[in-house]
């Protein structure tokens, strides 16, 4: 691992030995935070008692299926607005404040169009992650480079042959840094709709643990979050890099 | 004329879907002319503001919070490599973390009320700031660097004639993402074990099914973040073209 | 290439009050941890510059001009050797009278043409009356008064580098280091750019340092030329032109001119050679 890695590992290493020891001696409450080390273990009891896993694979589901709604959905729309300049220079600025817009609001609208099930919840996933699509697939298609497309019209391209083989390959970066992004999105919308809203999957029974006093429980599931999106957040970097570094960038 | 011609197509678009949907709908959705006369009623009501006053506090504090924060974060550790290169992917993390997780500690910490949802709103805003800000400083231009060599600045002149008019277009990039996440930070902190605000009207409205209400809130809201987004984006665009 | 390799020495015996000045056995490695690993950009290299003189450096591509600039002007401090001037040692920071103009866009963009010439005056703390005169002669040398309160965003590449050379000359530097300032600019602009380099050089008396690829630019504008090896780049020959110091580009016209530049070219083109091998085998040792 290089110098700074080594750093890095120890500022966060660091980071959770502090939080440790100030939960250890007290300096922090075990009513307010428990410490790290005790979160691991009630997950890991919780994991082996299986009680979390109906909620664990709920979200993980309602993630997937909002993830690749909003990805594929989000490449589309962004490639039809990108082939429309007018459109274009007119939805920017909404596109821009879409994020402060409150949607779990519409929960009860999604409600009524998808019935009680998990419908609801993978729509606020969807609208979470599909607009960051969209801006990462409008960036790509900006930064095609204008030689590439002639190369395109030298070689007697068709329109879908130099879409697919040119324009495509050449978005990748920015697609991918899109996907990357709804990931993150999607995560954030499905468990904060749960949390707020639904009555079941992990954001849902952080709440409940938190409304009934029950530490242990939410400590655990709040630790098994962050872990399992550092973790998936953390290969993705990896991924990018390499790929950046193999494009040159 | 013609951009503010297409802008006004789009949004008279939006309202005809909008329309249609309602009439597809109704009972979950109230039309365009409904939902307006109802955020008239409100913002004529006394009920209406010392929400609206809550709301606007928390979320004035939070990003004074997440600016001062961000921007001290940021542009301490995009002053030197090394720390710039430990930090960015710690930074990136944690904002991609779903927060509202964190949100029972924030609430344990602060208990329930205003300095909850403040300390929420700065958490949503303070780290893109603080990325924009730190990526900032690190991507100024390596030749202005030994510009300020040769001509022999002292740190803090090099600090105020360089480094931050230098690093302005994209730290205004990195506020106005970081004001619409700390909007949606402290509504999303009322919408959960809170009594006042926007977000409690919101959830109110849920709990009693008052459609228009839910509506009203939220159109107000999204042109409220339209405005102040779109002035922002304009001050953006124009930093940025200066600097082209 | 060993005799050429002496040729520095013989300059030792020229008046020592002349020298402005001077590298001494400077090398340069970037990377690796004091003696093993890195790339040695710089072997050890002499360089006297005197008092006045206009000096072009030439030398293939990726041969250390740009190190070799940078250490001669305290940008970056050398491995070995010494660098002086004006009889001192510098010590890895700019010394006082010294002017560096580069090759990338140096303007600040948030600031006018007239806001960028002075800001080095302004940061100096020298009174606004002296300011407004320098500023004043530095546009009107440069070309640049009708453009005072424009943004380097507005001008061409060739203006917005006119701006870096006025921000420069304005300090009053006793030498100016150029690290291939017409690089990026097209044939044409980069032959009046010389004039304009020529002409701020009398004006100015200041010591020139050039630093080029460009064996035309090199030949009509310089006093002496110093030709680099390949990597790791020391200056291997030493070519004296004898123009007159009131000169510009239709110097081109000059029979010596055509000589000077077949001279450059023939010992030149080995180097390029050998850069052009060096290029390949690394390349191929990182895929």
């Amino acid at each position: 691992m290089s110098r700074v890695g080594w750093i890095r590992l120890l500022v966060v290493g660091g980071f959770i030995l502090a939080i440790e020891l100030l939960c250890r001696t007290g300096m922090i409450s075990p009513r307010v935070l428990i410490a790290p080390s005790d979160m691991a273990i009630r997950l890991y009891r919780l994991l082996l008692s299986g009680q979390a896993n109906a909620d664990i694979i709920e979200t993980l589901g309602n993630v997937a299926i909002s993830l690749v709604l909003s990805v594929s959905g989000g490449f589309a729309i962004g490639a039809a607005i990108h082939a429309l300049p007018r459109l274009r220079r007119a939805i920017d600025p909404f596109l821009a404040s879409y994020y402060a817009l409150p949607f779990f609001a519409f929960y009860p609208l999604f409600i009524v169009m998808f019935g009680l099930g998990r419908g609801a919840v993978v729509a606020i996933g969807f609208l979470f992650g599909v607009v960051a699509m969209i801006i990462a697939t409008l960036n790509g298609f900006d930064r095609i480079p204008r030689v590439l497309v002639r190369t395109a019209e030298v070689y007697h391209m068709g329109p879908v042959a130099a879409a697919l083989r040119i324009k495509l390959p050449s978005a990748v970066p920015y697609l991918f840094t899109g996907v990357k992004l709804a990931i993150a999105y999607c995560f954030i919308g499905v468990i904060a709709a749960e949390f707020i809203m639904a009555s079941s999957g992990l954001g849902y029974a952080i709440a409940y643990a938190f409304n009934n006093f029950d530490n242990g429980k939410m400590y655990a599931l709040m630790f098994f979050i962050i872990v399992l999106v550092t973790i998936v957040n953390a290969l993705f970097y990896t991924y990018e890099r390499r790929l950046m570094r193999r494009w040159g960038r | 004329m013609k951009r503010s011609l297409d802008t006004i197509l789009l949004i008279a678009a939006g309202l005809i879907i909008w329309q249609l949907l309602h009439m597809a709908v109704p009972y979950a959705l109230t039309s365009p002319a409904g939902t307006a006369v109802k955020a008239w009623n409100m913002l004529n009501s006394a009920t209406f503001w010392p929400h609206a006053a809550e709301t606007g506090k928390a979320f004035l504090y939070a990003l004074l919070l997440a600016i001062a924060g961000g921007l001290a974060i940021g542009l301490g550790l995009g002053l030197n490599r090394t720390s710039a290169e430990v930090a960015e992917p710690i930074l990136v993390s944690v904002y991609s973390l779903p927060k509202v997780t964190l949100y029972p500690l924030i609430l344990l910490i602060f208990g329930l009320g205003v300095p909850a949802k403040i300390a929420f709103g700065t958490l949503h805003g303070i780290i893109p700031i603080a990325i924009f800000a730190m990526n900032a400083v690190r991507n100024l231009a390596p030749v202005h660097l030994k510009t300020v060599k040769v001509l022999r600045l002292s740190r803090t002149q090099t600090l105020l004639t360089v480094f931050i008019p230098g690093a302005l277009p994209e730290i205004v990039s990195g506020l106005r993402i970081g004001f619409s996440l700390t909007l949606l930070g402290v509504l999303i902190g009322e919408m959960f074990a809170s009594q006042r605000g926007l977000g409690y009207l919101i959830m109110n409205a849920i709990g009693l099914h008052d459609v228009p209400t839910i509506m009203a809130v939220i159109a107000m809201l999204g042109i409220a973040a339209v405005l102040a987004s779109a002035f922002m984006l304009w001050l953006d665009h124009r930093l940025h073209h200066r600097a082209a | 290439m060993n005799s050429a390799a002496l040729q520095p020495a013989q300059s030792a015996h020229e008046p020592s009050k002349d020298v402005h000045a001077e590298m001494r056995g400077v090398t340069r490695v970037y990377g690796g941890d004091g003696k093993t690993g890195g790339v040695q950009a710089l072997a050890a290299t002499d360089l006297r510059l005197r008092r006045g003189e206009f000096y072009s450096v030439i030398g293939p591509s990726g041969c250390g001009k740009s190190t070799l600039l940078d250490v001669l002007a305290g940008l970056s401090r050398p491995t070995t050797g010494e660098v002086l001037f004006e009889g001192k040692s510098i010590d890895g920071r700019v010394p006082e009278g010294t002017g560096v103009v580069f090759q990338e866009d140096a303007s600040f963009p948030w600031l006018t043409v007239a806001d960028n010439i002075a800001f080095g005056l302004r940061r100096a703390g020298i009174d606004a009356a002296e300011i407004q005169r320098r500023l004043d002669y530095a546009l009107k040398l440069m070309g640049l008064a009708d453009f005072a309160k424009s943004y380097p965003s507005q001008l061409s590449g060739g203006m917005r580098q006119r701006v870096c050379i006025a921000r420069t000359l304005v300090m009053q530097p006793r030498i100016i280091l150029l690290d291939e300032p017409f690089g990026a600019l097209d044939a044409q602009t980069r032959l009046i750019m010389g004039d304009e380099l020529l002409k701020v050089w009398r004006e100015t008396g200041a010591t020139v340092v050039l630093i080029t690829h460009a064996l035309d630019e090199a030949a009509m504008l310089s006093d002496r030329i110093g030709i680099m090896s390949a990597r790791p780049g020391k200056i291997i020959e030493e070519i004296k032109t004898q123009w007159p110091r009131d000169r510009d580009s239709r110097i081109a016209a000059n029979p010596a001119f055509g000589e000077i530049t077949a001279r450059l070219w023939s010992v030149l083109r080995d180097e390029s050679l050998k850069a052009i091998h060096q290029g390949n085998k690394s390349s191929a040792g990182l895929a």
